[in-house]
């Protein structure tokens, strides 16, 4: 089927009709640069969105005290209560459906409270599990985080953030093995971390200084209080599922009506996840939705325009008629001029919105965006040029048919 | 070669209609160099487009080479224009974007012939309109007599039986009009048959045989 000189004699016509031709084609290769380019934006979108939650386990939930807001056995609403530390091996065994569990306490933030010799600074101070950086994932950049041998000696151990090395050490300073002062007290550097999540609770990672759980209950008289109860669930598990299932141990510990919802607070990252997956996907759904209809109006341009061209080319076709030129020779014309048009003037517009996507990469590469690397996949780029191919081939229907109705004699009387 | 029996047309338009051909008997040897001459209006090119297979006609029968040429397909009609008849025209009819050989080219190329061998073809029948240093010219940078010579080419690179030529000098001065019949003259040596429809005396003079249309009919065939 392929004929090298049909498509040279093709090539020819759009060749030596130049103006007519880019006039034609516009629309598509607008369509299609419009399309990339959402595409493209969108996929930054989902980039910066999962870059954003990425080192965050999302089958997890977080779980703390909030006042009561219903009387129960004798209570009176608005009571304060604490998770305790006695509550975490009843949630342990009471919930068979959690990977990992870790208590989680948080310091006071006063100004200036973390200071090594002349240098100090404000951070953020947490106290954590060894588990708890299974949740809330950090590159360790120097030493070890917390172990279990920290916890059970409570040692006055930390693990500092990167930006908290850099304020109290300096830049590219190994700390390990230093001292550090946090809130009075002296504390022994195991290491430095980098969090890989955009998502932390507390804080940022690097501008944090991680305790070992027991150590900061005790060294600053927090009794047993737990701040955060932070769960994951196993693989296969629904978080809600663990959720409901430690509120419900909880309430009955800690004497709340089970009616009451707002006496525990939470939130379940796997439902925003969720979310945020479904929005990704409408999205995406959206752009093609609107990109595809853009390329069709193009199409729809492009039989159109051929439509009043093949009235302005009435003599040609009529005088090629009269050479021996077939109706079905014209057919095959006109349409092949529409599919080469549109896919020449779609792989144009895609190669200009790829070459306008790698340029705002590389700017956005240089940045702290929240959008990265908006590209387009090799499989898009094959999906549109089939549609355009599609679109090439009805665009040039109509047109087509006119001009196969067109009669030499037509073309060719004198005026 | 070709022959005519009774053959009529009318041209119906929303109001009225015209009768035009009213019963044209005619017959042409292969070889023939006939002329057509009458009136404007008096269904010259109507004719001359029928013979062409270009239009149809009502009734009346029509033989091209002992085949019956009547309601025939649009792409029977192409199969039988492009291998029995080479067509001229007054306003030259040449496509503007393309220079001279592929204008001359054309015809082979819906025969199918590669357009290394068209282009070459083209250019040898060029030269034998005197046009080898004008191959590569556009229609719009050559004068009335080039472009009618390069119509001629075109018409007959598909070694046609027969060339139709409508008014072929009606836009052209004395001078280029005696050109171009020495062409006409020569190929219908090569037993092409030829017929011209024209106004003019002097060009009706050099073919072998005049055909006068009145009103419709043949009044007279008259032999030069
Ligand atoms: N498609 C058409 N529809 C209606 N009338 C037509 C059509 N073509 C030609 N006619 C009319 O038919 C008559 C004959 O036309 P034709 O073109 O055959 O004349 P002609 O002899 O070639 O004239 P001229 O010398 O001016 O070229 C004219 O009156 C013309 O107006
Ligand atoms: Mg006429």
């Amino acid at each position: 089927m392929f004929d090298l000189d049909r498509w040279q004699e093709i090539w020819y016509t759009i060749k030596h009709n130049k103006s007519r031709s880019v006039m034609t084609a516009f629309g598509v290769f607008w369509g299609m640069f419009m399309l990339v380019c959402m595409v493209g934006a969108g996929s930054a979108l989902k980039n910066g969105m999962e870059s954003t939650i990425d080192g965050f386990a999302t089958n997890s939930c977080f779980v703390y005290d909030q006042q009561t807001t219903e009387p129960y056995k004798g209570f009176k609403k608005g009571r304060n209560w604490s998770i305790q530390n006695e509550d975490i091996p009843l949630l342990l065994k009471g919930v068979p459906e959690i990977q990992y569990l870790a208590p989680v306490l948080f310091g006071g933030q006063g100004a200036n409270n973390v200071v090594r010799k002349d240098k100090s600074g404000t951070f953020n101070i947490k106290g954590n599990y060894p588990s708890y950086n299974k949740i809330e994932e950090n590159k360790l950049i120097y030493g070890r985080y917390i172990n279990d041998i920290d916890i059970a000696e409570k040692r006055k151990t930390c693990v500092i953030g990167e930006r908290v090395s850099e304020v109290l050490f300096g830049k590219n300073v190994n700390p390990v093995g230093q001292n550090v002062k946090v809130m009075g007290i002296y504390f022994q550097v195991i290491g430095v971390a980098r969090s890989i999540s955009q998502v932390n609770l507390g804080g940022r990672g690097e501008e944090s200084v991680v305790l070992p759980f027991t150590t900061m209950q005790q060294a600053f008289n927090m009794g047993t209080k737990v701040h955060f109860i932070a769960a994951t669930a196993i693989p296969g598990v629904r978080v809600k599922v663990i959720e409901e299932k430690i509120n419900q141990i909880l309430k009955k510990q800690h004497n709340i009506a089970p009616s009451d919802k707002a006496a525990i607070g939470g939130f379940n990252i796997e439902e925003q996840f969720t979310m945020f997956l479904y929005l990704g996907i409408g999205i995406a759904v959206l752009i093609w939705i609107v990109g595809a209809g853009t390329l069709f109006a193009g199409g729809i341009g492009v039989s159109n325009i051929m439509l009043v061209t093949v009235r302005e080319r009435t003599k040609e076709i009529g005088i090629r008629r009269a050479l021996g030129a077939t109706p079905r020779t014209i057919i095959r014309q006109i349409i092949s001029e529409s599919i080469v048009l549109t896919l020449m003037a779609g792989i144009a517009g895609l190669m200009l919105g790829v070459g306008l996507l790698s340029l705002v990469g590389l700017v956005l590469s240089q940045t702290d965006s929240f959008f990265q690397e908006p590209q387009i996949s090799f499989a898009v780029a094959i999906v549109s040029l089939v549609i355009l191919l599609v679109i090439g081939i009805l665009a040039g229907l109509v047109p087509a048919n006119r001009a196969m109705t067109i009669k030499p004699i037509e073309a060719i009387r004198e005026e | 070669m070709i022959t005519l029996r009774d053959v009529n047309k009318t041209y119906y338009t929303e109001a009225t209609s015209l009768h035009v051909l009213k019963g044209i008997d005619l017959h042409i040897e292969q070889g023939d160099y006939v002329s057509i001459m009458g009136a404007s209006g008096s269904g010259k090119s109507t004719l001359l487009n029928i013979l062409g297979i270009l239009d149809n006609y009502d009734t009346g029968d029509y033989y091209l080479n002992n085949k019956l040429i009547k309601d025939l397909s649009e792409t029977q009609a192409a199969a039988y224009r492009n291998e029995m008849i080479g067509f001229v025209f007054q306003s030259f009819n040449l496509i503007n974007f393309k220079n001279a050989m592929e204008n001359v080219a054309l015809p082979l190329y819906y025969k199918n012939i590669s357009r290394k061998k068209r282009n070459a073809i083209a250019l040898e029948y060029l030269d034998r309109m005197g046009l080898k240093d004008w191959a590569y010219h556009l229609p719009n940078e050559m004068s009335g007599g080039q472009k009618q010579r390069v119509a001629i080419a075109r018409a007959i690179i598909s070694q046609p039986k027969i060339l139709l030529a409508d008014e072929p000098t009606g836009a052209l001065d004395s001078q280029t009009t005696e050109e171009v019949m020495q062409l006409l003259g020569g190929l219908n040596q090569t037993g092409i048959t030829t017929i011209i429809v024209t106004h003019e005396k002097a060009v009706a003079d050099e073919t072998r045989k005049v055909i006068h249309i009145k009103d419709g009919l043949i009044q007279n065939i008259q032999h030069n």
